[in-house]
């Protein structure tokens, strides 16, 4: 019985036929997966971003108290803020006001997981682009500068946020969360650099 | 040796046309012409009784070429980067012959596009169009209001104007909100690590081909599941249910010619609004084009007031209007995706709002308020008593989708007639 060519009907294993046209979509689904790879990944940062998004260093030297210097860090503007003795002294006294005053939720190095929400009590670094939806907010550092009481901070002129000296949201913003902080070190007195800390660079 | 059909005469198509011969025998043969024609469109009835808001989607159509080919120009000259494309665009603007006009049709014709599609939409609310048998031509009609949101947003980001940046800015950074992979996408999204060229070139591609490819797909499926189920009409009844001794709808006419000659005068009136934007106030007042897009991308400044183009702006004063970002950006999907659910939620026994009580047409006319005046709240300022109307309009909105179950039921309806209602004139 050489001839094989003709297999009657109850004859074919179809149980058979499904596992393989089954293994065979698996496989093929797979193999599709594995080639959208390449394609996803072509969306993410280049080499060329990356490398521009490398740390950046700041001449403290120039900034005067109750001052504001703003740099470029990834695209993202960075507030570096010299606070003086009564800018630092209107940070508190309005806990029960903010949304997360003791930084729970928020974003933020370590180190910059305090009430002054910074490295020392002089320098507060930020990333300038508000939690809500990435506006800029602008510096209002003087007391009751957006309204009777306002102890001086931010205001995002977009959705109206309010973010107090040390970059805490306040109650009543649609930002959820305070002003992020990149990672940052000093490596002379003088100097800031943002994107490197003790833990390499971001 | 002539051939004949068997009765000896020329065979007749169903549309009762002779076959041609020679060249045109030849072609159809081979390419289905005259039978795509005679069932798409000569044989092809629809009700007899289609008001002024029948106009709206063969509108949509006209808008979607004039887009396609105003777009196709616009890309001989712009060049996409965060170095040119602001300044392609004023050469377009002020060097190329012509180019201005090509480039008011294309951005007058985004809004127009919203404005008959927002108008088309509402008709289907009007006459329960969305409901059994046509669930799926709605579904596949939304897919294509979200296809386009997506190819409005990107495609107004290209100038590379200040408000460009700045809405992508805001828009992008709503997949920010979301939990857990929020920022790792965010950056995938930009392949950078804020809005930046590769992120324009990106929107580009997609703005030029992807999405119009999506787009003319969608809109295919859409007259395609529209053929299937027959047009809906003003009284909500179902034309096919109703037929003459030759099997043809008694209340249905011929599309072609009655409705292509109609659609036509449709077009005619539409380019004459049309025209008198485009050539006396293309950005009208800031609404069609935002006054902070005519000087360049300014990642150090943004914008005092940012504000969408008018027809986000309903879902912009949702999002505004909750405290809290994760779920403000929650509300807006929902606002946008309630509308999926729309054949479901609705358990009227008539389709049509002729036939419906003051409940279902109390609702709609608040919802269509709430719609306009959200729309016009997320265009001011998010402060004091803006915000708390758009939080009063943003419950209204809602509450229409969530009490659509009980009040659509509950409602008194009147007798629907069995033929449509239509007057000859």
């Amino acid at each position: 019985m050489a001839d094989h060519a003709v297999v009657a009907d109850d004859e074919v294993d179809l149980s058979r036929r499904k596992f393989l046209t089954r293994a065979t979509i698996a496989t093929g689904a797979v193999g599709a997966a594995f080639a959208a790879v390449p394609f996803i990944e072509s969306w993410n940062p280049s080499e060329r971003a990356r490398a521009q998004g490398a740390p950046t260093e700041l001449d403290l030297s120039k900034l005067e108290p109750g001052q504001m210097a703003t740099t470029i860090w990834r695209k993202s503007p960075i507030y570096v803020v010299r606070r003086t003795p009564d800018m630092v002294a209107r940070i508190a006294g309005h806990d029960e006001l903010l949304k997360d005053p003791k930084s729970d939720q928020s974003d933020q190095p370590a180190y910059a997981r305090n009430p002054l929400r910074s490295r020392s009590a002089e320098f507060l670094v930020l990333i300038g682009t508000c939690t809500h939806l990435g506006c800029l907010p602008k510096q209002r550092f003087g007391a009751g500068e957006v309204y009777a009481g306002w102890p001086g901070g931010f205001f995002c002129p977009c959705h109206g946020s309010r973010f107090d000296l040390a970059g805490r949201v306040f109650d009543g913003s649609p930002a959820s969360t305070n002003l992020r902080v990149p990672p940052y070190s000093y490596p002379n007195a003088r100097t800031l650099v943002i994107g490197a800390d003790e833990k390499g660079v971001a | 040796m002539s051939v004949k059909s068997a009765s000896g005469a020329p065979a007749r198509l169903p549309g009762g046309a002779a076959p041609k011969q020679g060249l045109w025998a030849w072609l159809n043969k081979r390419l289905p012409v005259d039978e795509f024609m005679h069932e798409q469109l000569t044989g092809y009835y629809a009700p007899k009784n289609f008001n002024v808001w029948y106009f709206f989607g063969s509108l949509a159509l006209f808008v979607l070429v004039m887009q396609l080919v105003t777009g196709i120009f616009l890309t001989m000259f712009y060049k996409p980067g965060e170095l040119t494309s602001f300044d392609s665009v004023e050469y377009i603007m002020r060097e190329v012959d012509f180019g201005w006009l090509i480039r008011y049709l294309h951005s007058t014709g985004a809004s127009a596009f919203f404005i008959v599609v927002y108008l088309h939409m509402f008709r289907a609310f009007l006459y329960g169009s969305y409901r059994a048998p046509r669930e799926l031509l709605w579904l596949i009609g939304m897919l294509v209001y979200l296809a386009l949101m997506a190819e409005a947003f990107m495609g107004y980001v290209l100038p590379w104007g200040n408000m460009s940046f700045w809405g992508a800015q805001v828009i992008v950074n709503l997949f920010g909100t979301i939990p857990g992979i929020g920022t790792p996408l965010v950056e995938w999204i930009r392949g950078d690590y804020g809005i930046a060229d590769a992120t324009l070139n990106r929107f580009f591609a997609l703005h030029v081909a992807v999405l119009p490819l999506a787009l003319l797909l969608l809109v295919m499926l859409h007259l395609v599941a529209l053929h299937q189920t027959g047009s809906n009409n003003p009284d909500g009844i179902e034309i096919k249910e109703k037929v003459g001794p030759d099997g043809k709808p008694l209340d249905g006419i011929p599309f072609h010619p009655y409705y292509t000659v109609k659609d036509l005068v449709g077009v005619g009136v539409f380019l004459l609004l049309f025209a008198l934007v485009v050539f006396f106030k293309p950005t009208l007042g800031g609404l069609f084009l935002e006054a902070p897009n005519f000087e360049p991308a300014n990642p150090m400044s943004t914008p005092e007031h940012i504000a969408p183009v008018w027809y986000f702006t309903p879902y912009y004063a949702i999002l505004r209007a909750v405290p809290n970002q994760r779920m403000g950006a929650l509300l807006m999907l929902l606002a946008v995706v309630s509308f999926l659910f729309l054949p479901w939620l609705d358990r009227s026994p008539v389709k049509s709002m002729r036939y419906r009580g003051w409940m279902s047409r109390t609702a709609l006319a608040l919802f269509a308020v709430s719609f306009v005046a959200l729309g016009y709240l997320g265009l001011q300022p998010a402060e004091g008593l803006y915000v708390v109307l758009a939080r009063i309009f943003a419950a209204v909105y809602f509450a229409f989708f969530l009490l659509m179950p009980f009040y659509s039921r509950i409602d008194a309806v009147k007798p629907v007639p069995d033929r449509v209602t239509y007057r000859a004139h």
